[in-house]
């Protein structure tokens, strides 16, 4: 089982797509009827996840910590407060908490429960981070898992992996690469990728 | 509730699939999901734990078989029925068969431009029983209802590392018995803890862990 499987129903085919479609379409006309829910404001949502919310912010906060020692700091005591002084459009809430990797240790993010991710930093999370390989195996064998990224990390690098089974939500800062000496904050920011904030890959330099 | 959505440790999932410039959603319905999600959470007829169990509770070989967004769904129309919102039956026809129940202000416009997650610290009602640096050995819980303490981290040894304030119990406020908050903490284990003595030696783990999941040692 797995890959195959997976791979049908991420992708359904044209049919069960237009069954899925109806039957969302048939529930949102309910509500929408009975007042419950207003079809601008679901349209408003879409586009915020769509357009709004998403990896960019998280890779602002990343970029000012590796330039401001006393952001940074801030953001290691309580990152939901330095991550709103940066000013998103949409407000960051309660008790996000970041990370550091370090040369000795490497932090892995995961919600073997569901699906527990900080939207508002990263958006929405990629499929990958709510299937059941990741999951299951984020736990035990992180080290696979991160092969499987490509991430191969030095044997003796201890790996701290942070099972979300609670409100609080995490993001990992990882490192800056050598060769960006000088760089300016959005320079850095757009070296800095989603799947580094979660732990599951490296910023890569130039 | 011992079922399938508990994923920690399981074996033969097989690789980690990847999916080159993903977009957002992968059709649109799934957009419209996710937004009827969050604008029915917003009205309160239910907390963020029911809608969890609502969808734990789907049967594990549809949990299995359904995507992400198809899992979203299902448990959005049980907890709807379960509310009294919109009946199994309004869902089987396509169309609303009763009048609304009275319910508060919908969500609009500036509501999503201040979308922000809900803030479930609450006052604290009594001392935290654990201090950093404390061991503690989690509980053998398995309720049929929901909880937030995963099977592979029950009865282990491990270490408090942070003390992060009260927090709505899940496991209550799941079954609508109340936000019962509770001191939450994180929770630190070695590999060695929770998978045995062939567990990589860098490997540590941390749960977020209510106070009721934890004993001292």
């Amino acid at each position: 089982m797995g890959d195959d499987h997976k791979h049908d129903h991420e992708h359904p085919d044209h049919s069960q797509l237009g069954e899925m479609q109806a039957r969302v379409r048939a529930l949102e006309s309910i509500l929408t009827e009975k007042g419950y829910v207003d079809r601008s404001t679901l349209d408003l949502i879409v586009d915020t996840y769509e357009t709004k919310v998403g990896p960019r912010n998280g890779a602002r906060i990343v970029a000012r910590s590796w330039t401001d020692p006393e952001f940074k700091a801030r953001l290691l005591s309580d990152a939901t407060a330095a991550a709103n002084s940066l000013g998103f459009p949409n407000p960051v809430g309660a008790h996000l908490i970041a990370v550091e990797n370090t040369p000795q240790t490497h932090n892995l993010v995961v919600c073997t429960l569901c699906s527990c991710y900080p939207w508002e930093v990263l958006g929405l999370p990629p499929v990958w981070y709510k299937s059941a390989p990741y999951r299951s195996r984020a736990v035990i064998e992180p080290r696979a898992v991160l092969a499987e990224f490509g991430v191969e990390l030095p044997e003796n690098t201890r790996i701290r992996v942070w099972d979300s089974t609670a409100e609080t939500r995490f993001l990992v800062l990882p490192m800056r690469p050598p060769g960006t000496e000088g760089w300016s904050e959005q320079r850095l920011a757009d070296l800095v990728t989603r799947d580094s904030m979660i732990g599951a890959g490296l910023v890569r330099g130039p | 509730m011992n079922s399938i959505h508990d994923m920690g440790g399981m074996h033969g999932f097989g690789r980690v699939e990847r999916e080159v410039n993903e977009p957002v959603f992968h059709a649109p319905w799934e957009g419209r999901v996710m937004a009827l999600y969050r604008a029915l959470g917003f009205l309160q007829f239910w907390t963020i734990d029911g809608g969890r169990a609502a969808i734990e509770s789907l049967p594990p070989q549809t949990y299995l078989t359904a995507s992400y967004y198809a899992r979203w769904l299902m448990g959005l129309e049980r907890s709807l029925a379960r509310s009294g919102i919109v009946g199994a039956d309004e869902i089987a026809a396509g169309r609303s068969l009763r009048p609304a129940r009275s319910h508060p202000h919908i969500m609009t416009a500036s509501d999503v431009a201040n979308l922000q997650r809900g803030n479930f610290e609450r006052p604290t009602a009594s001392p935290a029983r654990f201090k950093p640096g404390e061991r503690v050995r989690t509980l053998n819980l398995n309720p049929e209802t929901h909880t937030r303490l995963p099977r592979y981290a029950r009865d282990k040894e491990g270490l408090v590392e942070a003390v992060h304030g009260c927090h709505v119990f899940p496991d209550t406020a799941a079954i609508g018995a109340g936000e019962n908050p509770q001191w939450l903490y994180t929770v630190v284990f070695t590999g060695r803890q929770l998978w045995g003595a062939d567990a990589d030696p860098t490997l540590s783990v941390s749960i977020e862990a209510f106070e009721p999941y934890l004993a001292p040692v």
